[in-house]
């Protein structure tokens, strides 16, 4: 009877042990920081298209890019960031406008998260302006996680599960997640008569 | 010497927080903290006056219980009703009501006060995290200007006070001023305050919104009108260009670095929005709403990394040459 109740105890013990530990498991997701070490390196140049002679090599994401596209803290910052700076004034809460729409699955200069980064400092033809020397390297990650999260490519755990401004597409946790696929739009339509 | 001691001296050392005349309910400058301050006083009265009474109707009470007891004369009590009782009982539950009455009436009467009057100049407050825009609002366009975590009022002056928030909710606290009022994100509440005294007190945000709400403070200047008048025209005029070659090696950071895409410095291309607005910032007390004074090294320290005073503040620290750093510090320290 005895060794009974403590083999109970121990299940109970071990049980509500495994229960903390998936709380832990919260805690990466919002781990705040709120500064990166001053840039020393050069700044990388992703390459914006997979299109190239013989066979295609296999694209490596910026180990930082997954950092910041893993982190609530950081996509909610580079929400914020998208408000102040007007991105809406373009990418009219990423469903596009004057600018492409940010929710969708095409990428021009390609989809992944240290391409976007490039996009946002260098600029695009086309209005896109470029952005260096006017955001820190930080905002830029952050801006560039927070458009991943537009068409879904964050995780689940970390992308923000409201809005914090009107908006007519449903928050980023809820939106269908859409791999990206590199290339213009118009060059895989069916040309019209 | 009882370990008891030192905790009980550091519960008494709270109260003297109230002694200051900067941030202190009981030090009312204006009219609208004074009708509270009156209520405040009522209040302690009345209150502190049915404690003592019902303090001492409960030590007759056991008292007299005592003394039948030792007389042994316990047969009978509770039997016989006691007339006299009965009316002091029902008096007393009159005057109960009665103050409660009075007291209501007193704060409905109060926070009426609070609300209405007729405003002889309107301020817009919008709360950010974690810091005040202030706007001055003005018929003529020409002379509307923004500045932040400073507000200067005329003395005997009713200033409208109109409080938004741009993010979550904040709560705008002069306790020598006024009472509490709420910012509410697309909702438009406002108070009337008219400072009675000059000086210079500060303001609290007094809603929880967020890891810096400590750090949110507003300095309050009350002026008389004449330097009213002097500071706004001045506030007014665009920024001044800057003549050491230090400082004006300093604009040209400022304006091509990630400086200008969140702070204003009105007559100069720096016109980002986001941030509190820089064109007469060495003018005021303190820096980063209240977290530092404004001083030189102050100021270095904040441009430099503004994480560690402030850690999850909006401001992201940019990354500087050390000289770069100087010569923003030298131009910012003379927009006067």
């Amino acid at each position: 009877m005895s060794s009974r109740c403590r083999v109970d105890a121990l299940a109970v013990a071990g049980l509500a042990a495994a229960c903390l530990a998936l709380l832990a498991g919260g805690c990466e997701r919002e781990r705040r920081e709120y500064r990166n070490a001053p840039e020393v390196r050069e700044p990388a140049q992703p390459r914006m298209t997979d299109f190239q002679p013989g066979a295609p090599t296999r694209a490596t994401v910026d180990p930082v890019g997954l950092h910041y596209e893993n982190n609530a803290y950081h996509i909610t910052q580079g929400g914020r960031l998208f408000r102040w700076f007007n991105c809406n004034g373009c990418h009219g809460a990423g469903g596009g406008g004057m600018g492409p729409a940010l929710m969708d699955a095409q990428w021009r200069y390609g989809g992944r998260i240290d391409q976007i980064h490039a996009s946002i400092l260098e600029g695009r033809p086309n209005g896109m302006p470029a952005w260096h020397g006017k955001l820190t390297d930080m905002q830029a990650w952050q801006l560039a996680a927070y458009v991943r999260a537009l068409s879904g490519n964050v995780r689940k755990d970390a992308a923000p599960s409201r809005r914090d401004a009107m908006a007519a597409t449903p928050p980023p946790i809820q939106m269908p997640e859409q791999p990206p696929r590199d290339g213009d739009p118009s060059a895989t339509s069916t040309p019209q008569p | 010497m009882t370990p008891r001691l030192p905790a009980v001296a550091c519960l008494c050392a709270l109260a003297l927080v109230a002694c200051t005349g900067v941030q202190s309910p009981l030090a009312a400058t204006g009219d609208q903290a004074r009708a509270i301050e009156r209520v405040w006083t009522l209040m302690l009265w009345i209150c502190g006056t049915t404690y003592v009474a019902v303090l001492i109707a409960l030590g007759w009470g056991i008292w007299r219980r005592w003394k039948a007891r030792t007389a042994a004369n316990m047969a009978g009590e509770g039997v016989a009703r006691d007339r006299l009782l009965s009316w002091a009982l029902a008096a007393w539950v009159a005057l109960v009501v009665g103050l409660l009455s009075w007291l209501v009436g007193a704060s409905y009467l109060a926070d009426r006060r609070l609300h209405g009057d007729r405003a002889d100049l309107t301020v817009r407050i919008t709360a950010k995290q974690w810091w005040w825009q202030v706007e001055y609002l003005d018929p003529d366009p020409s002379r509307h200007f923004i500045t932040a975590n400073e507000l200067r009022l005329p003395r005997d002056r009713n200033a409208r006070i109109e409080l938004e928030s741009a993010d979550v909710i904040h709560s705008f606290w002069v306790p020598t001023l006024s009472g509490k009022e709420d910012l509410i994100p697309g909702q438009h509440n406002a108070i009337v305050l008219t400072p009675r005294v000059t000086g210079r007190f500060r303001g609290q945000c007094a809603e929880f919104c967020g890891l810096q709400h400590a750090h949110m403070a507003l300095d309050v200047v009350v002026e008389d009108q004449a330097a009213f008048e002097a500071w706004r025209e001045r506030q007014l005029r665009p920024a001044m260009m800057p003549s050491k070659p230090a400082a004006i090696a300093g604009a040209q950071v400022f304006a091509q670095s990630a400086c200008a895409t969140c702070h204003t410095v009105r007559g100069t291309p720096a016109g980002g929005r986001s941030g509190p607005d820089l064109t007469h910032v060495a003018t005021r007390y303190t820096l980063a709403a209240g977290a530092l004074p404004m001083e030189r090294g102050a100021m270095a320290a904040w441009i430099a990394d503004p994480q560690h005073p402030k850690p999850g503040n909006q401001m992201p620290p940019v990354p500087l040459q050390p000289r770069q750093l100087a010569d923003v510090v030298e131009y910012l320290m003379g927009l006067e």
